[in-house]
């Protein structure tokens, strides 16, 4: 069972139970070699659709490389090599019949340093629909980037001035862009890897409240540094170490009552 | 447990549990002095109880404001959390047994002064000392994170509650005989009472001491076994 069927706290009296997501992501017997070195050991787990999951752990305990497996970013670097099982939506991600570029295409990204292209604010948007025929037209193209835009709370920001660089934005803003482009292509999966670490206090704040709403319409999983900040806008967390996966579990158990020692040393500050 | 990365974390902690522990002595002691005026009238020993509970009342405020400084400045999770979260609850506890100790001070004082001991008496000391042994349990049961001395505190409290419902049916038994008894007996009777909330709050921070061990609650029925 994923997730929990929660009872509005603001109407106990008629009390609306909030359905289970389904599971998005299933994970078995995951294992991935940099060469002979064995980075990610055996990991199991399952991620829930319409929430966020967070993966913590110290540097070098593979989170992020086990987020690379998601969108099979691994396959790009030579010595990498992965065993085990990974299904979206019931399909295998590694079967040697599946298009890794329509995978990628249904996956966004976002990474730690926004990374918008030299292009427009527009272009950074419209780019990955257009080469997919998402819009018969310009208008339907605009409509696209205005709603991407919209969801990502960048829009009354940008609106005036679309044609100006992505590059020229405040870093949050950049980091906003980057989210309506992922969003743009409508994925089944966003996976952000530290998405705030350069992103000051209230950027990251907003960063925050616009991750509360994507995870209506997306499976987010998150790679964070931040306990606090795993502990905000996650319904899950996993604890990686040393390439194993420790214990994956409801976010407030992890941070109230773990089950592991080393996972309540690492959140305690414990470690090292 | 290993200690924090950042030491002044642990210190934090330790400053935290060091007043709990304190104030759990002086709890006790004060319990303890006030057993000492069920065998003779004693104002002034009284009056130090009933002023000695203004330093107990001083410890509560210390400790909420050093827990509320810790949560903010160290964001605590897990045990350390659970910690801070027991901390505050078991010093409103222990400020409350000590004004029911400070008010069975003052009823032994204005029951006292009796030629001959009155009926009710002896097993009021009973419960009195019963009470006494669970606070000391439930002391060091904080003191060493003792899961194991935590539900015996918390079995125990059973003893309490029949002893008290005994010295209820005595002393109510001895009013009825005799008109002349219901001054002191209602005083011993309020004093029994008294004991029997103290075990009660004895009870709560050994739930407290559980959850910070665990981090479950203890089960709602008390099961033999």
């Amino acid at each position: 069972m994923h997730g929990v069927a929660g009872i509005s706290a603001e109407n106990l009296e008629g009390a609306t139970v909030r359905p289970v997501p389904a599971t998005k992501i299933i994970a078995r017997d995951v294992n991935v070699y940099y060469g002979d070195k064995h980075a990610l050991k055996a990991v199991d787990v399952d991620i829930p659709d319409r929430s966020v999951t967070s993966f913590i752990g110290p540097s070098g305990c593979g989170k992020s490389t086990f987020l690379r497996c998601i969108n099979r970013m691994n396959d790009t670097i030579s010595i990498c090599r992965v065993t085990g099982k990974i299904e979206i939506d019931g399909r295998d991600i590694y079967d040697k019949t599946l298009d890794v570029v329509q995978l990628r295409a249904r996956i966004g990204m976002v990474f730690q340093k926004p990374n918008p292209f030299p292009k427009s604010i527009y272009e950074n948007v419209a780019y990955a629909p257009r080469l997919h025929g998402m819009a018969r037209n310009k208008a339907e193209l605009d409509a696209l980037v205005e709603a991407s835009l919209e969801k990502a709370g960048l829009w009354n920001e940008v609106k005036d001035r679309l044609t100006d660089s992505g590059t020229g934005l405040s870093g949050g803003q950049q980091q906003r862009l980057c989210i309506a482009r992922a969003i743009s292509v409508n994925p089944d999966v966003i996976l952000m890897d530290e998405p705030c670490s350069a992103l000051d206090p209230i950027a990251t704040a907003r960063i925050e409240q616009l991750i509360d709403s994507l995870r209506q319409h997306f499976c987010i999983v998150i790679v964070t540094h931040s306990m606090q900040q795993a502990a905000r806008v996650s319904q899950r967390t996993a604890f990686f170490h040393l390439g194993t996966l420790v214990e994956e579990g409801p976010t407030t158990d992890i941070f109230t009552s773990p089950k592991d020692q080393r996972t309540q040393d690492y959140i305690t500050g414990r470690f090292g | 447990m290993t200690q924090h990365t950042v030491t002044s974390f642990d210190e934090d902690l330790k400053a935290l549990d060091d007043m709990v522990m304190t104030m759990s002595r002086s709890v006790i002691r004060q319990h303890s002095d006030c057993s000492e005026l069920m065998g003779a009238r004693d104002a002034t020993l009284a009056g130090r109880i009933v002023d000695g509970d203004r330093a107990i009342d001083d410890l509560q405020a210390a400790i909420e404001e050093k827990a509320i400084q810790v949560i903010a400045k160290r964001q605590p999770l897990a045990v350390d959390l659970r910690t801070v979260i027991a901390t505050l609850k078991m010093a409103t506890d222990l400020e409350r047994i000590g004004d029911l100790v400070k008010n069975n001070a003052k009823r032994m004082l204005a029951s006292s002064g009796q030629s001959q001991l009155p009926p009710g008496a002896a097993n009021l000391a009973l419960l009195n000392d019963r009470v006494g042994e669970q606070l000391k349990r439930m002391l060091e049961a904080f003191e060493q994170r003792d899961d194991t001395l935590a539900k015996e505190v918390w079995m125990r409290d059973v003893e309490i509650d029949t002893l008290q419902t005994s010295l209820f049916r005595e002393l109510l038994t001895y009013m009825m005989e005799d008109p002349r008894n219901i001054g002191y007996c209602t005083h011993l009777l309020f004093c029994a009472r008294n004991l029997e909330r103290i075990g009660d709050h004895a009870t709560n921070i050994a739930e407290q001491v559980h959850y910070i061990v665990t981090g479950t609650n203890m089960p709602v029925d008390r099961s033999k076994g």
